[in-house]
């Protein structure tokens, strides 16, 4: 693989992680969003990069499902329904903006520490490929526990997906079935988070998961 | 090998059908029928060869876990269709609910059976992934606060768990493919098996981790359990039924299935030990939680997370007669377990409630049921002569021959759990009723056809099953 190649595939790849923290320091539903668009893109970026870089087609309809589903028709879809259910616009953190951002750095250094000592005898790309991917789903990890909005946790789910796809691409002639798969379970599992979302909203009259937690059967 | 095939398509065709019923009582008939005619067809494959293609495979290990399945499934649907005619009389569910209920359980059982025969890393794990969008669809079933809560918490932590298997999974590949090369074989069962051996062994065992946190999330273990007992107390009881007797198995088996690959690299980490701690703080939490629980339900779900981890360090433990008392555990297991819970839904109806404090007097009231839960709980209590006493004794005495003081806490958890369903089963089944009876025309014949086999397989196990799990145990290392 050529200089150049390695060296856009590695910008792409840390810009998907950039978004990741950038997902991490929202204090707004709508700025979250724009922030996840600009992580699907990168991925997609990431994705198309990776199938010219290894002459593997199939990269590319990875890259456009990614592009499609990801950076327009989910956010296009939880801003729909932010707005139709008229949901807090604000995300109320579980943990301070400050102290995320220093467990965020600390997973991004272990995930480095761990991933670099066992893959000695991969190449050089796909070993940081999936040191960046592992960062990006332990950052989702760490965004699902910080908040406690639905919707951002929505979000939080979603980027450790995008983690995946991340780590996929990365490493050669990864069967397509995969990827497909990929695609195609973050859609069903969109409409089921839609469905409980639509559901949540009739029942509780809030998308704060800290007050649906108080339904505890064994409590009552 | 083209048996397999139609197997597993054939609930796939059902769920489609089912779909396509609008009456829920024709449509509970038409499940127990596919059901049926899966089953039958299952036990083709014992006559039929073994053997491996690109997309299934089956062996020594899936072939008695693919019938099982099917079997379990049978039996549920028939409960189902009683149980389901009590709820509809009541009131608690609609139509409309129902015709999807159908529909999913038979994609349910379509996904269960394509992870536990696919030959394909990528396949099985979207075939995991989709029992989990099924079962969460039917957790929420009856649309109630709780039942919603449960779905969520379901979906929020499984979903989880299988990101990150599928981070264990791609890792796998990424280890296999420089000595395998590019393409579907690295992702292959089979040939992974082959070439194993050769795979760099570190990267296998960060996989292994990954794939033991993310499987182990849907098997209940200990820190990652948290969404079953609410997902078994919250929906319809045929699911509790198919979750702890079915869907909990097929987790375990892929995290057997990447044990294997382990044990033929030779060079990678023991997992043994990781999966004994799991297994036993799985066993002592539940144990100890089973004395205050106060839904009967509920009750039964930590029951499932002690006997998962019971499950889980016997392979920990590893050796021929560990392994061996682990897939008979599996299988005694997902018989008794499923029968308690076809008990406890008629239950929970004759007396309109799941709080154990209010169900009282069942031998009284209801002879055949009330002794039916009896049984059920002497069985998964491991008293003699039931099948899960041989699976529980074989486990203690070969813990005790190499650990005794794992083998002491193993004991001390085993007979916590013990006394509190001793505990909790006395005040249920014996005492005063309270209240008129309500009778239940519920079917029992699903519990006592378990209970038998349960009964029968603690006395005389059949050669064949015998001789596979031998195999087996061999193959886990």
């Amino acid at each position: 693989m050529s200089n150049l190649a390695y060296d856009a595939a590695h910008l792409l790849g840390a810009l998907v992680l950039m978004m990741s923290f950038a997902l991490l320091y929202q204090r707004r539903l709508s700025a979250l969003l724009n922030a996840f668009t600009l992580q699907a893109v990168a991925l997609a970026a990431a994705a198309a990069w990776q199938g010219y870089a290894q002459h593997s087609h199939h990269l590319f309809i990875t890259a456009v499902l990614t592009l499609v589903l990801k950076a327009v028709v989910m956010p296009v879809a939880l801003r729909r329904i932010v707005v139709k259910l008229n949901i807090e616009r604000t995300i109320e953190p579980a943990l301070s903006i400050g102290l995320t951002m220093v467990a965020g750095v600390s997973l991004v250094t272990l995930s480095i520490l761990l991933v670099m000592p066992v893959t000695e005898d991969a190449t050089a790309l796909t070993r940081e490929d999936l040191a960046l991917s592992l960062s990006v789903v332990l950052l989702g990890l760490l965004m699902m526990i910080s908040r406690r909005n639905a919707v951002s946790q929505v979000v939080g789910f979603m980027s450790i997906e995008n983690g995946l796809i991340l780590a996929a691409i990365g490493v050669a002639g990864m069967p397509m079935i995969v990827e497909m798969s990929i695609a195609f379970s973050v859609m069903v599992a969109f409409i089921v988070f839609g469905i409980f979302l639509f559901h949540i909203r009739e029942r509780f009259d809030t998308l704060d998961v800290q007050k649906i937690e108080s339904f505890r059967g064994e409590s009552q | 090998m083209n048996l397999i095939a139609v197997i597993v398509a054939l609930p796939a065709l059902s769920a489609g059908f089912l779909a396509l019923i609008p009456s829920w009582r024709m449509a509970a008939w038409a499940n127990v029928a596919a059901a049926a005619v899966t089953f039958v067809v299952s036990l083709g494959l014992f006559a039929d060869d073994t053997g491996a293609g690109w997309l299934f495979v089956v062996d020594a290990f899936n072939i008695y876990l693919v019938v099982l399945t099917c079997f379990v499934s049978l039996t549920t649907s028939l409960f189902s269709a009683t149980y389901i005619r009590h709820e509809v009389e009541t009131g608690r569910l609609k139509a409309l609910n129902l015709r999807f209920y159908h529909a999913m359980y038979q994609a349910f059982v379509f996904t269960m059976l394509l992870a536990l025969s696919a030959n394909n890393l990528g396949v099985m794990w979207v075939a995991v992934e989709g029992a989990t969008l099924t079962t969460v669809l039917m957790v929420s079933l009856y649309r109630t606060a709780p039942a919603i809560e449960a779905a969520w918490k379901y979906f929020i932590l499984c979903g989880v768990g299988i990101a990150l298997a599928l981070f264990g999974t791609i890792l796998m590949y990424m280890a296999a493919q420089p000595v395998m090369g590019p393409g579907l074989p690295a992702m292959t069962w089979t040939d992974l098996m082959g070439s194993v051996a050769r795979v760099n062994p570190d990267i296998l065992n960060l996989a292994f981790v990954f794939l033991l946190v993310g499987y182990g999330t849907k098997v209940g273990l200990a820190p990652l359990h948290a969404w079953l007992p609410d997902a078994h107390a919250e929906g319809p009881t045929p699911i509790s039924a198919v979750l702890s007797g079915l869907l909990l198995n097929v987790a375990i088996y892929a995290v057997l299935r990447f044990k294997m690959l382990l044990a033929a690299n030779g060079a990678a980490m023991a997992p043994g030990p990781l999966m004994a701690l799991m297994g036993l703080a799985s066993l002592l939490l539940a144990a100890f939680m089973l004395y205050r629980r106060r839904d009967i339900k509920r009750f039964f779900a930590y029951s499932s997370i002690e006997h998962m981890g019971l499950i889980t360090f016997a392979f920990g433990m590893g050796g021929p007669l560990a392994n061996f008392a682990g897939l008979l555990h599996m299988a005694m297991h997902s018989l008794t377990k499923s029968a308690i819970f076809y008990a406890v839904g008629h239950v929970a109806q004759a007396k309109g409630t799941q709080r154990i404090d209010k169900i009282s007097g069942l031998t009284v009231s209801h002879p055949a049921l009330g002794w039916g839960l009896v049984l059920g709980v002497v069985a998964i209590a491991g008293l003699p002569p039931f099948g899960v006493f041989m699976s529980e004794f074989l486990l203690v005495t070969s813990t005790f021959a190499r650990y005794p003081w794992l083998a002491l806490i193993l004991a001390a958890g085993i007979l916590l759990a013990v006394g509190a369903l001793v505990m909790r089963v006395q005040r249920m089944a014996f005492g005063e009723p309270d209240g008129a009876p309500v009778p239940v025309h519920g079917s029992l014949i699903p519990l006592y056809v378990h209970l038998a086999l349960v009964l029968v397989a603690g006395v005389w196990l059949p050669e064949p099953l015998v001789a596979w799990f031998r195999t087996v145990a061999a193959l886990l290392g």
